[in-house]
């Protein structure tokens, strides 16, 4: 019998799976295995030791950037969730054209080289006059939050039954009552996930943030660029592995968010 | 006395949509009436719904609740609450909290909209579920709470768009009974939509039979079914025997005319504007139908021979099933005893009483 050739059955294809899940996991293992490293050289092993962990917490200029991170993070999610319920509430009654035009202009930051975000940016704050610092860091971060958080909003949105808001209008809510009591509970996972992907997506900035940050306004990423600028050393593994797992965590929250099925959600406020 | 609901030529034609959902439709729905809205699939009794509950705007004509005209008052603002046929149950919300929400919405205070729902739970009989979530409970139940959730308020009207057709024959009949008690009880004007005339028949003091957006006919059950505005709606009501005829002569309102599936004269009390030789389409109900003797002579009156090709027997009653010369297919529904012998392959004689042939213009 001679077995039909099919893409995925072609020797290879295995190796060179693999291959892209070593590449792509590898560093990062070994990363978090080195910042366990007792040895002060970084790429010699000398035994496990998480002291590495806190030198990081005892550096006060670290200590100064994870609060700028946690800051900046935190409002431009905030701000970006914000603004992206808006835009999915309105662009659920919008018409079909106007909506895929108007998600297409949304999707957009994400496909543009961060680069030319980032100089763009800087070169309108630098036209208006806007100081550079933790304010206009924040601005840009809540630009390029709101695409990360727009989608689970939105496709939470998109499940929604219609005839939800109409009983919740037959029995005398107002709009506003409407979606205090309905829509913002029902919707309330999509936005947590939404928050936090954004929140991630902002912790772990790097160019546009080097770009429109000021004196003062030192991220975490910009910290770190800094500190390899000197040499990777063991406290860096540490810090950025603190980051990585804190990405993780989030990640892991936010997908489980998503998973959970309408019926079976607890965020509305109780009577 | 203002009615309840007073619906006058409205007309309503979605966007894009070829032919008009509702093709100017009037009606005056009294207060305390149980009333149905029944036809097929499609013919405008959801929109009709919706115009009342002021989900949609009329295009034109007009809708008043209680004699106030609605215009584009928004749902929120009218005493009318609906039973969704997907029930739309708050899925985020305590069979409690989902009963309380009008209430709530209302305004009224804390003490009274505990006692209400107490009540209102214990009217639908579902003491003891107020905190489980919808997804927790039966079909018949979350039914119950949809109903509970819309009565809450003691609006004006209730609407309710096929609310059992989600339930199972057994759970369907102690519904139907339940809704009919509740309607009773409370003194709600209930407008009822249905595609199942039995249950129109069992339920309604008034009955609106629609069709591609009108409406065919309004009247009391038994009116409905022993008095078909057309054939349409004699059709659509239980079942029906269409036999084509022609009138050979009349005497004042009374009727003689020949089939032309055979050569048997039926007599019709009402023949209606039916002139002489004009055409008509007779219309006779299986169970007026009676089994004559065998001996009559072919040319009596009001008697039809016909060859039994199918008996179908249901417990209580025989249906006999047969053709007559030209294919027009005839059904009577004997009561057992009345049956006698008959068996497939015999030539029996049908009785139609003159009163119980309806006619109209084919
Ligand atoms: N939102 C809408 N947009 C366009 N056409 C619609 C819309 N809603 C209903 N229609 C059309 O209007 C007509 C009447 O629909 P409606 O829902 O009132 O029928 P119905 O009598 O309730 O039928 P069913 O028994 O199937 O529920 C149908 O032809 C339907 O296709
Ligand atoms: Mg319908």
């Amino acid at each position: 019998m001679k077995r039909e050739r099919a893409p995925r059955l072609m020797t290879g294809a295995g190796v060179v799976a693999a291959l892209t899940f070593a590449f792509l996991y590898l560093p990062i293992v070994t990363l978090v295995a080195l910042s366990f490293n007792a040895n002060d050289l970084t790429t010699i092993w000398g035994g496990f030791s998480p002291k590495w962990y806190g030198v990081v917490v005892a550096n006060d200029d670290i200590l100064r950037a994870t609060r700028n991170s946690l800051i900046v993070a935190g409002t431009a999610s905030l701000a970006g969730t914000a603004a992206s319920l808006a835009a999915a509430l309105g662009l659920a009654g919008a018409g079909r054209w106007e909506r895929t035009l108007a998600e297409g202009l949304l999707a957009l930051p994400l496909l543009v080289p961060e680069i030319v975000t980032a100089v763009a940016l800087l070169l309108t704050f630098v036209i208006v006059g806007f100081p550079l610092g933790l304010t206009s860091v924040i601005i840009a971060h809540t630009v390029f939050c709101i695409p990360f958080a727009y989608y689970p909003i939105r496709s939470r949105l998109a499940a929604l039954d219609p005839a939800l808001m109409e009983a919740a209008s037959d029995l005398y809510a107002s709009p506003w009552q409407r979606f205090m009591r309905i829509e913002l509970p029902l919707l309330a996972p999509g936005v947590l996930a939404g928050a936090l992907l954004a929140f991630i997506s902002s912790l772990g900035d790097f160019v546009i943030t080097y770009f429109v940050a000021g004196p003062g306004a030192t991220t975490l990423p910009v910290y770190i660029y800094g500190m390899i600028r000197v040499g990777v050393t063991p406290e860096v593994n540490a810090l950025t592995a603190i980051l990585l797992f804190v990405t993780i965590a989030v990640i892991t929250v936010a997908f489980l968010l998503g998973q959970r099925p309408e019926t079976d959600q607890n965020g509305g406020i109780e009577s | 006395m203002t009615a309840a609901i007073g619906i006058s030529a409205v007309r309503k034609t979605f966007p894009g949509a070829e032919h008009p959902a509702l093709a100017g439709v009037s009606l005056d729905i009294a207060e305390n009436e149980f009333f149905t809205l029944l036809g097929p699939s499609g013919c405008g009794k959801t929109t009709l719904l919706r115009i009342i509950a002021g989900f949609e705007t009329p295009d034109a004509g007009e809708l008043r609740l209680g004699g106030v005209a609605m215009g584009t008052t928004p749902p929120n603002k009218r005493s009318v609450n609906t039973v969704f046929q997907s029930y739309a149950l708050f899925p985020h919300m305590s069979v409690a909290a989902n009963i309380a929400f009008a209430l709530e919405m209302l305004g009224r205070p804390r003490d009274a909209i505990r006692a209400r729902v107490a009540e209102v739970m214990r009217l639908l009989r579902l003491e003891g579920l107020g905190d489980r979530r919808p997804n927790q409970l039966s079909g018949g139940q979350q039914q119950r709470v949809a109903l509970g959730r819309a009565l809450a308020s003691a609006p004006k009207v209730l609407l309710l768009d096929e609310p059992l057709s989600a339930l199972d024959l057994k759970l369907r009949r102690d519904m139907q009974i339940e809704l009919k008690r509740l309607q009773a009880e409370t003194g709600i004007t209930f407008v009822f939509v249905t595609h199942d005339q039995e249950e129109a028949l069992t339920m309604s003091n008034r009955i609106a039979v629609m069709r591609g957006g009108a409406v065919m006919q309004v009247g009391g059950p038994a009116e409905i079914y022993d008095r078909p505005a057309d054939l349409f709606v004699a059709d659509f009501i239980g079942e029906a025997n269409l036999m084509p005829a022609v009138l050979v002569d009349r005497k004042g309102p009374q009727g003689r005319f020949r089939l032309t599936g055979s050569d048997a004269l039926v007599v019709a009390n009402d023949a209606g504007t039916i002139g002489v030789g004009e055409p008509a389409m007779l219309m006779v109900r299986p169970e007026r139908i009676g089994l004559g003797p065998l001996n009559a002579a072919p040319c009596d009156v009001g008697v039809i021979a016909l060859r039994v090709d199918a008996l179908a027997y249901s417990g209580s009653d025989l249906m006999l099933h047969g053709a007559l010369a030209d294919g027009t297919r005839l059904r009577a529904r004997l009561s057992g005893a009345a049956a006698g012998d008959a068996a497939v392959g015999d030539t029996v004689e049908l009785i139609v009483p003159p009163d119980a042939v309806r006619v109209y213009r084919p």
